[in-house]
């Protein structure tokens, strides 16, 4: 197959390409250049796009002796990654960049240009499993190595999508061997570190760069009755379940602590109450696509696992659609799930599909929640 | 064996330049040192100096020796400009285009940001050519403000002509030092330094078939500029540094064959640049040669093509084995859009849909018929991927 290896400059993609090209495959190293003004040099945390990681990205094609390319996706990063986020914050919600990413660049813009191109396939260093069932048809799988799994993200991903999909990383049990094959490779990013903070805020002060970017608005900080507590200078300071930075002077009555519950971008209000009002118990979703084979039935609830975060823990739910949207009932509240942040949906290991949510059913009612309170 | 049509970029080392670096590099002596070595590696150097002159038609010492085209249009701008101010503080103008390669520009756009230089860039046609008779105007107009003008001889991207005659009439009513760029013009056009009127000129030796590293900027009598290193005094006290000397005979070497050999290279190359853009208007409708019908080196050929992406096209004939560019400065390897076609009035989706094909000395008539027969599928293919893009 003639692959395209999509190559950030860190250690995972770069093993990855090594394994497409040991596995017999004609493959090209692209590092995508998704800044418009790229920095010369890494400052604080790693970001995917400066003059360094584009170097690291060409040592470790030269060493596997393939090809390499720098494609400039930087516009449509910046519309269709950058631009979403700073809206999505703007209108409340609490956006996953990376997903967006990989739903719009790597896997759309990337590999339909690919395809143009004359590729077959597009591979990455995900840490995920593709496996054929029984009837030929891709799934989706958790990668082996569970500390490190990033199925979450490509939840988005559709059955034709995955056809050009390749994930050579997922079988790994873990990340340290990838570093010691990276090693025995001669590859120089072996130890390089890896990267959790948004590759676009350089700082990793999502706030900060939030408030450079859209500047002050000023509003009120009320608890759910409605009473003012204090002032915010932005909503998009704040995601629901955010605790510290409130700046509330008087305590609550029980003298607990207040977390962030709701946030009315039009109104400039964030509502604030007690953690337990942040459980809920549906999430309900719009834009909900199927990774892979879409479920045969699901007008009736589906027993299902669901996972909110990247870096979260699936718990047992329900799933069904209903009135063309995607209903999940948790079998046990969970808390700090905000509007804008994707459900991803297992069948064990198995992603079944994803929806960004829309909105949340709270599993406490406010008659309740004053009580609570 | 790669098809190798990217000349403008860097053109092979010619043979006889390699014999004179290696017979030279096997020489100890500093040109400076004052025993016999060091009169030998001089000896080297002033034949060198001399051969270049003799090349370019300038008068010997005119010949300052510098590391490339990028350090000698830092040194013309920022020299000229030094120099003028500091004669007359009412001198504070460059003129210029914004067609230039980027070795004037940033030099030019530093010295406004940090040295009070304010900079007129003139108006281009859509072909590329600059508007001289803007450039009158604003001569007659504020000639006495005006510190230095500099216009490229020849465009590295698109290959047009300035008229560098022209430019000296005009800049000459108002006594103004005239520099241009020529690193892309030598050895595809005739230069005539001293006949051209210029106070300064660039160039470059690998792009004629010299070692990279090597390069010099013509300074005439006349004109006085400042020095941005400060050392051993060589060169006229305008470049300091020891002197590569083996470099400098290998450059003079190759600057000599290139300008030699270039009636009857370019007698050789008409018949195969005709059919390679027949091929390329015959395959790509779109394709719009990019400088016009305006006078421009028959070597350097470049098309816009709307609607395909450049680094589609340079992938896809890369992948056939056909070496070539889209023409524009690279930043860590991503072919942004051209700031040459921007200038020219080109939207940002044209000037990202370039390809710049540059033949040189080796071109055979066999490379250009591998070019045509890949490009006709590498065209399809990056006007797909450039729909899915879209």
């Amino acid at each position: 197959m003639k692959v395209l290896a999509a190559m950030s400059g860190g250690v995972d993609s770069a093993v990855a390409a090594a394994r497409a090209v040991e596995a017999g495959h004609e493959v090209v190293g692209v590092h995508l250049a998704l800044s418009r003004n790229a920095g010369t040099l890494r400052t604080g945390s790693r970001g995917c796009c400066t003059i360094e990681d584009s170097m690291d990205a060409q040592r470790a094609a030269n060493i596997l002796g393939i090809p390499y390319y720098v494609w400039d996706f930087s516009e449509k990063f910046k519309t269709d990654v950058v631009d979403d986020f700073i809206a999505e914050y703007q209108a409340g919600r609490t956006p996953n960049p990376c997903m967006r990413c990989n739903e719009r660049i790597k896997f759309a813009a990337l590999l339909e240009k690919a395809l143009a191109l004359g590729f077959d396939a597009v591979c990455t260093g995900h840490y995920a499993s593709l496996l054929t069932d029984a009837e030929g048809n891709l799934e989706l799988h958790r990668s082996n190595e569970m500390a490190k799994d990033q199925s979450y993200v490509l939840g988005v991903l559709t059955s034709e999508q995955l056809k050009h999909s390749m994930f050579p990383l997922g079988a790994t049990a873990s990340k340290d061997l990838i570093r010691a094959e990276a090693n025995e490779r001669g590859l120089a990013v072996a130890n390089k570190p890896d990267s959790y903070d948004i590759c676009f805020i350089p700082e990793g002060d999502t706030q900060d760069w939030l408030s450079e970017k859209v500047g002050k608005a000023p509003g009120n900080i009320v608890d759910r009755e409605g009473n003012v507590l204090g002032g915010h200078q932005g909503t998009h300071e704040y995601t629901v379940g955010q605790r510290k930075g409130l700046s509330i002077g008087r305590p609550a009555a029980d003298g607990k602590p207040r977390y962030v519950l709701e946030i009315r971008p039009k109104t400039k209000t964030v509502v604030v109450g007690p953690q337990a009002a942040l459980a809920i118990a549906e999430m309900i979703g719009t834009k909900f696509t199927w990774c892979g084979v879409a479920p045969a039935q699901v007008s009736d609830f589906v027993d299902v696992l669901v996972q909110v975060r990247a870096h979260g823990e699936a718990v047992e739910a329900q799933m069904a659609v209903i009135n063309n949207e995607m209903v999940i009932k948790v079998a046990e509240p969970i808390i700090g799930v905000a509007p804008g942040q994707t459900a991803v949906v297992y069948l064990g290991t198995r992603v079944l599909g994803q929806t960004t949510i829309d909105r949340t059913v709270s599993a406490v009612p406010v008659s309740v929640a004053k009580v609570l309170a | 064996m790669a098809i190798y049509l990217d000349h403008a970029a860097t053109t092979p080392l010619r043979p006889e330049a390699l014999r004179v670096l290696q017979a030279h590099l096997e020489i100890v002596g500093n040109p400076s040192s004052v025993h016999q070595l060091g009169q030998a590696a001089r000896r080297v150097l002033e034949e060198a100096r001399e051969s270049l002159a003799a090349t370019i038609d300038c008068n010997r010492s005119e010949v300052i020796f510098t590391s490339g085209g990028t350090e000698s249009n830092n040194l013309a701008i920022k020299g000229l400009f030094w120099q003028q101010n500091s004669l007359d503080s009412g001198k504070r103008l460059i003129v210029s285009a914004y067609t230039e390669h980027h070795a004037v520009i940033d030099a030019i756009e530093w010295l406004e940001r940090e040295q009070g230089a304010e900079t007129i860039w003139l108006p281009v046609s859509d072909a590329g050519v600059v508007d001289l008779v803007a450039l009158e105007t604003l001569v007659a107009e504020r000639g006495a403000e005006i510190a230095l003008i500099t216009l490229m001889w020849a465009n590295n991207e698109t290959g047009v002509l300035t008229d560098i005659g022209a430019v000296t009439r005009i800049a000459a009513t108002s006594n103004i030092a005239v520099h241009s760029d020529a690193v892309a013009a030598l050895g595809h056009c005739e230069i005539n330094f001293s006949k051209s009127g210029l106070a300064a000129m660039s160039l470059s030796a690998h792009k004629v078939g010299g070692p990279v590293g090597v390069g010099a900027l013509i300074v005439a009598r006349s004109a006085k500029l400042t020095s941005l290193t400060h050392g051993g005094g060589q060169e006229r006290g305008m470049r300091s540094g020891t002197m590569n000397s083996a470099g400098a005979a290998a450059f003079a070497e190759a600057a000599k064959q290139a300008t030699m050999g270039q009636v009857a290279l370019q007698a050789r190359l008409v018949p195969l640049v005709a059919k390679l853009r027949a091929a390329i208007e015959g395959a790509a409708t779109e394709a719009r040669f990019s400088r016009g019908d305006a006078p421009g080196l028959l070597e350097t050929i470049h098309y816009t093509f709307d609607g395909c992406s450049g680094d589609s096209l340079l992938f896809m004939l890369d992948s056939a084995g056909v070496a070539v560019s889209t023409g524009s400065a690279c930043t860590a390897g991503v072919a942004s859009a051209s700031h040459v076609l921007l200038a020219m009035g080109r939207s940002e989706r044209e000037a990202t849909g370039t390809l710049r094909i540059s033949l040189g000395y080796t071109t055979t008539e066999a490379d250009v018929e591998a070019f045509i027969g890949a490009f006709p599928a590498a065209h399809a293919r990056a006007k797909m991927a450039g729909l899915a893009a879209g």
